[in-house]
């Protein structure tokens, strides 16, 4: 809906949220990225795709703190504060300053109820000690009571509030997915960064994603990078696309300036159709 | 049961019982003496060994398809029922009453039962809180620590060393024990936190061992094997009592030890820190990219165990006026592992429970207790095997929603 | 010279029998990734499986040497059937629970082995009988090779050379390697991965059931705890070399040993234990992935 609004020249004249320079990563002799630039403007939603094994993750791992990029310089620009350079920066500090993920492969905490899961992402943002926790004074229970309440509303706005306490290894499968982005948001985060949220979804809960993460981005000014194979989702949702081949971004631009480039359609039909 | 199904059983077990008599066989009935060359046959070992192992093979069988059946089936229901019991004991109305009585038993005790009994009963509840503490590093925060020991004997050489060199009292060092404890909780833990799961078990192992040998070697500080006696029992305001006097005023105090434990540790389960604990042993990758300083949460947790270990550990001295390294070897800390184990990781109604039947069931069953260690570890193995979650099933607190309030 | 030659052939002894049981420990790990704590327990069992086979023999009046080779094979073939029916009791039943249910298994299954020896033998130190004769030609070298020391550094050396070429050519060992590499990807081109993980288990008991009825020849007396401080410096060779890694294992045993050895002969020899429990410590915190090991990133 917004895709007319942000193209390529005004990526040049507003300040992003999250700028990557040349970004390069190295294991022993294998180079699974490089020479990677990207950018994420406020309340944008970009795609990042491209065939499995193109380094999609490893970047996301990358820019997350989860690995330190060999080579490049990887910045943040949050909401109301200096930029920062985070390569290398500790995972908790890179979610706090205000980049939350969802995982690939689920990574629910399995015997907490969805509920504490989301309550998990507000720890960050509030600070009871051991001390407070056994006292329980009133600053405590007005925090505790703070959590709770933001954490239902987080499940309200992904649609899982009938499921607050049950566990959630007992949560179907898509419930699962839309956890993880509750707990992201909870963080309070000012970029989302989704790790192929509509990996096996079917086709209406895919429709049912898209529509929480346009209603998600509307409502807490969050701009969005993702990761995702479902190129109807992708097309429809994202404002711009990156596409990644062999650790290279080896195409950019809106949907269909992407759709159009002879690069990308070589990569997806050419030798690697597996996506 | 089909017929069908019950002679599968038998002959199962049956081929079980055969192998393992065959593995036992030489161990079980021969026995020689190398010095004077003689060789003992005992081959009534052979029956008991046959006889028990074609139960004990008979039943894990059986327990052994109901666990996969349970299995399958838990994974086509999404809703977890638990056991009557337990619904009856987390029932407010039945538990209530229940803990009133079981608090109610607990100071009358000492009236009405000798002092043996007391005495046994101080060493049970001294179990708990060791239990309940290793439960906040091994059940809440995941952190396996197999020198959990060796905080116990910071806390039980703090006060022998103090009060032997400088008479300090038991009230004077009680604190002190709880400070060393955190300290050495912080030092030991900190360069091991970043260990993943089985090395960090290794690495504290180590460190348990570590402080053992120093304990026993450094006799100019330790006093060594023959350890340091002679320590004074908690003082009443400069009141002297009888021994038996003493027994029941140590036992009062470990009564409230333990339930200012058993408040502290419930309090922490379902707090910010008890939450961060619990995503850490679930996902500890996912935990700090939520935001999650997992150094400070394993930190946190391992320091606490240790101080309520230290704590116990200047009980222990108190109470037996004793002590030596030969209380602080690995199989204590795996006893203690045991308990925390059965009961139910992360369960503090479970680990109470765990406690008292592993330290009650082999004083009192007196045939039972040369068999203790065995059966601890037998216990270990099967817990593991056919019921992970422990006796009690640990339950996670279930938020009654304000609808208005959360919009 | 002659002190120093004595440490080191003291130590390469010792370092030896590291070896040998921390082969086993690196080849369980290696596959199934879990620290067989009943391992040393497996040892010590030996060690008793060769007290007991001896003791018979010598009481019927056989030769020392062949009861010796007697007791060897048997003892290795009773510790093979026991690592054989632990992994089937404690840790099969857990291939897919939690990363610690496993691992407290074993130490219940250690602390299980232990109890149940002391109950069925005795709590005492028994006398190992003399298995191995004094050789004419070694004594020339009798101030700092013993016999004994020679036999321990003949046999792990020559059943370690067994073990490189079982591994490296034959099918069982190819597919211990891929096991070890990816289990799924093994198991999707047919490995049979439950028979290799018996293998894994069957060759690591057999290998340590050797070094027990060493050492228990050659220190003269065992007891049922014996396994634990063996276990735990095995365990630290095994890191020590990288675990996984069978060569590893090898080179780490001896680099334990020569320490040890040095390190008592030279410093002191109170602090025997602690030094070894001081060395697991440092490894694990500073070089977890051992001398010859390479850090592997974390799959997210």
């Amino acid at each position: 809906m917004a895709q007319e609004m942000t193209n390529q020249n005004a990526a040049q004249a507003v300040q992003p949220v999250l700028s990557v320079r040349n970004v390069g990563m190295n294991f022993g002799g294998l180079r699974a990225l490089s020479e990677v630039n990207l950018d994420v403007l406020p309340g944008e939603v970009v795609a990042l795709i491209g065939p499995n094994g193109a380094g999609k993750t490893t970047f996301f791992n990358c820019i997350t703190g989860i690995y330190t990029p060999s080579e490049g310089e990887v910045t943040a620009y949050p909401k109301n504060g200096k930029p920062k350079r985070i390569n290398g920066m500790r995972t908790n500090l890179v979610c706090e300053l205000g980049m939350a993920r969802t995982f690939q492969n689920i990574r629910l905490f399995p015997s907490m109820t969805a509920l504490e899961n989301v309550m998990i992402g507000r720890h960050c943002r509030t600070k009871t000690g051991i001390l407070g926790a056994v006292l329980r004074g009133p600053g405590t229970r007005r925090e505790e009571q703070e959590v709770v309440d933001k954490s239902f509303e987080m499940l309200t706005k992904v649609g899982l509030e009938k499921l607050a306490n049950e566990y959630s290894r007992n949560l179907p499968y898509g419930a699962q997915r839309r956890l993880e982005i509750a707990r992201a948001l909870a963080t309070e985060p000012f970029l989302l960064l989704l790790d192929e949220p509509a990996a096996g979804m079917n086709p209406q809960e895919t429709e049912e994603l898209k529509q929480m993460v346009i209603r998600i981005r509307e409502e807490f000014k969050v701009s969005v990078l993702l990761i995702e194979h479902d190129m109807k989702m992708v097309m429809s949702l994202s404002d711009r696309i990156y596409v990644m081949e062999y650790g290279r971004i080896i195409s950019t631009g809106t949907p269909k300036e992407v759709s159009e480039d002879p690069q990308v359609i070589r990569a997806y039909l050419g030798e690697d159709s597996d996506a | 049961m089909s017929r069908a199904n019950i002679l599968r059983y038998l002959k199962q077990a049956l081929v079980a019982s055969l192998w393992l008599s065959f593995l036992t066989l030489p161990i079980m009935v021969i026995r020689v003496d190398t010095v004077e060359q003689t060789v003992t046959w005992r081959w009534m070992h052979l029956a008991y060994m046959a006889g028990g192992s074609f139960v004990l093979a008979l039943i894990w069988y059986i327990m052994m398809e109901r666990r996969d059946l349970s299995q399958a089936k838990r994974e086509l229901e999404t809703v977890e029922r638990d056991s009557a019991l337990m619904r009856f004991l987390s029932d407010p109305r039945f538990a209530r009453p229940l803990m009133a009585f079981g608090l109610l038993v607990a100071v009358a005790f000492p009236w009405f039962f000798s002092l043996y009994q007391t005495n046994i009963l101080i060493s049970a509840l001294i179990y708990v809180v060791l239990g309940l503490g290793l439960n906040i590093t091994v059940g809440l925060a995941g952190l396996l620590d197999l020198g959990y020991v060796a905080f116990y004997a910071v806390g039980a050489y703090t006060y022998a060393l103090l009060n032997h060199h400088f008479h300090l009292g038991f009230w004077a060092v009680l604190p002190l024990g709880a400070v060393m404890g955190a300290f050495f909780g912080i030092l030991l833990g900190f360069p091991v936190l970043r260990l993943r799961g089985d090395y960090l078990a290794i690495v504290t192992l180590g460190f348990g061992q570590i402080v053992r040998l120093v304990l026993e070697n450094w006799g100019s500080f330790s006093y060594g094997p023959s350890g340091i006696s002679n320590i004074d029992r908690p003082g009443l305001f400069g009141i002297s009592y009888s021994v038996e006097q003493a027994t029941t005023y140590m036992y009062y105090i470990m009564v409230v030890l333990v339930l200012l434990t058993i408040f502290v540790t419930a309090r922490l389960k379902d707090s910010r820190i008890g939450r961060a604990w619990l995503a850490l042993r679930e996902d500890e990758i996912a935990c700090q990219a939520m935001g999650i300083d997992n150094t400070r949460a394993k930190l946190m947790a391992f320091s606490l165990g240790a101080t309520l270990a230290a704590l116990m550990g200047v009980v222990f001295a108190a109470k037996t006026t004793f002590i030596n390294p030969a209380s602080f070897t690995f199989m204590e800390s795996a006893m203690i592992l045991a308990i925390v184990v059965l009961g139910g990781m992360g369960s503090v109604l479970g680990v109470i429970l765990g406690a008292f039947l592993l330290m009650l069931l082999p004083e009192y069953l007196r045939a039972f207790s040369e068999y203790r260690m065995l059966i601890f570890g037998a216990t270990m193995v099967l817990v593991m095997v056919f019921r992970p979650e422990g006796l009690v099933r640990a339950k996670r607190k279930v938020y009654k929603i304000n609808v208005e309030a959360a919009g | 010279m002659e002190y120093f030659l004595q440490l080191f052939f003291g130590g390469l002894s010792r370092g030896s029998v590291y070896a040998l049981i921390a082969l086993g420990y690196t080849m369980v790990y290696g596959i199934i990734e879990l620290i067989n704590f009943a391992h040393g327990e497996i040892y010590m069992i030996g060690a008793f499986m060769g007290l007991i086979v001896a003791g018979l023999l010598t009481s019927l009046g056989w030769p020392a040497l062949s009861v010796l080779a007697i007791a060897l094979v048997i003892s290795v073939l009773y510790s093979a059937a026991y690592g054989y029916t632990v992994e089937k009791i404690a840790y099969k039943p857990l291939r897919n629970a939690p990363r610690l249910a496993p691992l407290i298994s074993a130490i219940g299954m250690s602390i299980l082995l232990q109890n149940y020896i002391m109950l069925a033998q005795t709590p005492d130190f028994l006398p190992f009988p003399r298995l191995i004769p004094e050789l004419a030609f070694m004594e020339r070298f009798s101030n700092y090779l013993g016999t004994s020391d020679m036999f321990i550094i003949v046999t792990s050396f020559v059943v370690m050379v067994a073990l490189t070429l079982f591994i490296k050519f034959t099918r069982m060992g190819k597919a211990m390697r891929a096991t070890a590499q990816n289990r799924k990807m093994a198991m999707l081109v047919g490995v049979n991965v439950d028979q290799v993980i018996s293998v894994t288990f069957i060759i690591g008991s057999s290998l340590a059931a050797v070094g027990g009825v060493l050492i228990g020849a050659h220190v003269g007396q065992i007891n049922f705890a014996i396994g634990f401080l063996a276990g735990i410096k095995a365990f630290t060779a095994a890191v020590l070399g990288g675990i996984g890694s069978i060569p590893g294992a090898m080179l780490g045993g001896l680099v334990l040993g020569w320490a040890e050895s040095f390190a008592t002969g030279y410093i002191s020899s109170d602090y025997e234990d602690v030094f070894a429990f001081l060395l697991l410590v440092v490894i694990l915190i500073f070089r977890p992935a051992g001398l010859l090991g390479k850090q592997r990133a974390q799959k997210v």
